[in-house]
């Protein structure tokens, strides 16, 4: 056991995974030589060399489309599309193309890649250059999507990813990269689509994931001193959905907060909410409240910027209405 | 035609020197303000400023080849353009600090500078993003039949992706008036242009795209950059869009959280290298071999610019920060339909 951060604990898996198996390789953006712009590939290139750590120009739809292609003819493609902001530009190659070629050709072809992603807001990072998106991916059938809140979860969630013959969208909280959790010397593995209880409670259940989780976690801990026990449903991963781990939350607790760094319309929150009420509708002793930055682009000054996004704050506040 | 050095009088040169040199200065206050300013109210933060020292030349040089009604738009590594554009000094740096005052009123930062009246149509931070805006534009300007032109700055990095392609062909059928002007620095963040691009004689594609293959200019060489863009812009006018490089160096890292570039010794010696061609030597000789005794101007620039930036640091310190009012400003055109009371969400 020793304590690693999340940037270092992904590079972990990439490791473990790329000595594994000869067809996993990491391509994109400044992976290589440089070391990856948020470190995560650190030391890779100089380790496995330009065959299996490729540094692509700058060209979002290439990369995305290669990676499908690559995927297809049997390697295990980890294309990295640096942030999330970029992937916009790669979006018709991973819905239409990696989420849809399995289904669409009957099961003759498989795509199992992984798209890791830096995602999330902050220090002033501008409206274009500050997404927390995953919703809009999560949308498309036939692509997983995970979002670690840890790093011991994201250690062994992107090895699954890798090992999955799925493709896979990977998105990196970049506010979590430094924080560490202990990891294990041996290996493990987290399943896609397995959900994590982060705290126990009774008294209402917090659904969140990705950054959420420590913004909920810090609520629960200050409800906690009024004699309010949360739950923290980490989802972990937003498709496939864990809903009967919410769903067992929620018909214990009754009352729900669900949590995201995104924005409110069309969102994660919206979907837990209608899948609750669709599911559960007689365990429900409150409205689902919604916790989510405000409805608008991200402005760079600071005052502003951390008005519009959430907190443990607005969590605790949403809690205390659904009481 | 172009106009030729001769004809650009004394007096000329002298403003564009002092303008240059006002760029230098600006992007080496954004330096202290962020790495080195004590006083927590009076720095830059967040993590993204992209210094463009070195390039001075190319932003200068080509801004002045526009007309007032022309139009210029670029990427993220934008002030010294805003500035060569006429952008105030000080609305840039209250932009720079997140003020209200800024170009953008604080919502826009660094990446985001942009100012209407003189048709500078912004910086945007998605590569390649602003390329087919520009293509927008001079549909426009061909649209209503004006005679002017748009001039779009790009790095080598972006002539990489679906963007450039996209926009470059789309201007070329319509014979929209752009140049496009790549400033070839060598490198996107850490790639090299050899590694990243197959045929890193980017003036070549025009022959792809059917358009006027424009020249590869010294980059660091403010007159030969002015001339060849303002020839650029004319054919543009005439006949339609133009590719064309200068050949330059950028002297700080990618941005402020690049901490390779200063570690590197390959680097070191290039970086080395191109110094001696600093684009204020360059043209501070230029000055120096046609015209005697300039010493007086020199220290009156010196002194001139030095009351600009700051007086420039002081106007953003003392503006007012954005307030909840602005954060829900101009999400729309009429900005009552935020959703619900969003302090609430
Ligand atoms: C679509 C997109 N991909 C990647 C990035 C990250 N990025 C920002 S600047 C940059 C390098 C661009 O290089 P170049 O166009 O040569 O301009 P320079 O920085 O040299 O001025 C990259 C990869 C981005 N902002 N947008």
């Amino acid at each position: 056991m020793k304590n690693m951060s999340m940037r270092d604990a992904l590079r972990a898996a990439l490791h473990e995974e790329m000595l594994r198996d000869e067809t996993v390789f990491v391509m994109g953006e400044e992976v290589g030589r440089w070391q990856g712009t948020h470190r995560v590939t650190r030391g890779l290139y100089d380790e496995f060399g330009a065959r299996r750590v490729r540094d692509t120009p700058i060209s979002e739809m290439a990369i995305a489309g290669a990676a499908v292609g690559a995927a297809m003819a049997g390697l295990r493609p980890v294309a990295e599309l640096m942030t999330i902001n970029f992937a916009f530009l790669s979006l018709d190659a991973m819905v239409n193309h990696a989420a849809k070629i399995h289904y669409m050709f009957n099961g003759q072809f498989k795509v199992p890649l992984v798209y890791r992603a830096a995602t999330g807001w902050g220090n002033q990072a501008t409206a274009t250059h500050s997404h927390s998106p995953e919703p809009i991916f999560a949308h498309f059938p036939g692509m997983f999507l995970g979002v670690p809140s840890n790093a011991y979860d994201a250690k062994g969630m992107l090895k699954t990813a890798i090992r999955d013959d799925n493709p896979v969208l990977f998105t990196e909280v970049i506010a979590l990269y430094p924080k560490p959790s202990p990891i294990p010397d041996e290996e493990y593995l987290i399943p896609i689509g397995q959900g994590d209880i982060k705290r126990p409670g009774t008294d209402v259940t917090i659904v969140t994931y990705g950054r959420g989780v420590e913004w909920s976690l810090d609520a629960a801990g200050i409800l906690a001193k009024e004699g309010v026990e949360a739950e923290v449903v980490d989802v972990r991963w937003l498709r496939p959905l864990d809903l009967p781990l919410i769903l067992s939350s929620f018909k214990k607790t009754n009352r729900c907060v669900v949590v995201e760094e995104s924005l409110p319309m069309y969102s994660f929150g919206s979907e837990i909410a209608a899948q609750l009420q669709e599911a559960a509708f007689d365990y429900m002793d409150a409205p689902i409240k919604r916790v989510h930055a405000m409805d608008l682009p991200l402005p760079y000054a600071r005052t502003i910027e951390l008005m519009a996004l959430p907190n443990a704050q607005k969590v605790v506040d949403a809690v205390r209405e659904v009481l | 035609m172009a106009t030729k050095t001769e004809t650009l009088s004394k007096e000329t040169l002298l403003t564009w020197y002092e303008e240059m040199v006002l760029i230098r200065k600006f992007e080496e206050m954004c330096r202290y303000l962020y790495f080195d300013e004590p006083d927590k109210k009076r720095r830059i933060t967040g993590v993204y400023l992209h210094l463009a020292s070195g390039h001075e030349a190319v932003h200068l040089g080509a801004v002045k080849a526009l007309t007032a009604d022309d139009h210029v738009i670029t990427a993220y590594r934008d002030h010294g353009i805003g500035l060569a554009r006429g952008v105030r000094a000080d609305l840039l740096m209250a932009e720079m600090m997140g003020k209200r005052t800024g170009v953008s009123g604080g919502k826009g930062g660094s990446m985001h500078l942009a100012w209407r009246p003189v048709n500078f149509w912004g910086g945007y931070a998605i590569v390649g993003g602003h390329l087919p805006l520009a293509t927008g534009i001079a549909l426009k300007v061909r649209y209503m039949n004006e005679p002017n032109a748009v001039l779009c700055f790009l790095g080598d990095g972006a002539s990489n992706n679906g963007y450039f392609h996209e926009a470059l062909n789309m201007a070329a059928v319509w014979d929209l008036p752009v140049v496009w002007l790549v400033e070839n620095n060598l490198v996107g963040m850490g790639t090299r242009i050899e590694d990243s691009t197959g045929q890193p004689e980017l003036v070549k594609r025009a022959i792809a795209y059917g358009i006027k293959e424009g020249p590869r200019v010294d980059g660091q060489d403010v007159i030969k950059v002015y001339e060849a863009v303002k020839e650029a812009l004319d054919h543009a006018r005439a006949h339609g869009p133009v590719l064309m490089e200068a050949l330059t160096y950028r002297f700080e890292g990618h941005g402020v959280s690049d901490k390779q570039f200063d570690a590197r010794d390959d680097l070191k010696h290039e970086l080395e290298q191109w110094r001696t061609r600093d684009p204020l030597v360059v043209f501070k000789a230029l000055l120096d071999k046609r015209y005697k005794d300039l010493d007086d101007d020199y220290a009156r620039i010196e002194a001139d610019t030095d009351k600009t930036v700051q007086d420039a640091v002081e106007f953003a310190v003392n503006s007012p920060e954005p307030g909840y009012e602005d954060l829900i400003a101009n999400v729309y055109v009429d900005s009552d339909l935020v959703h619900g009371d969003p302090l609430k969400l």
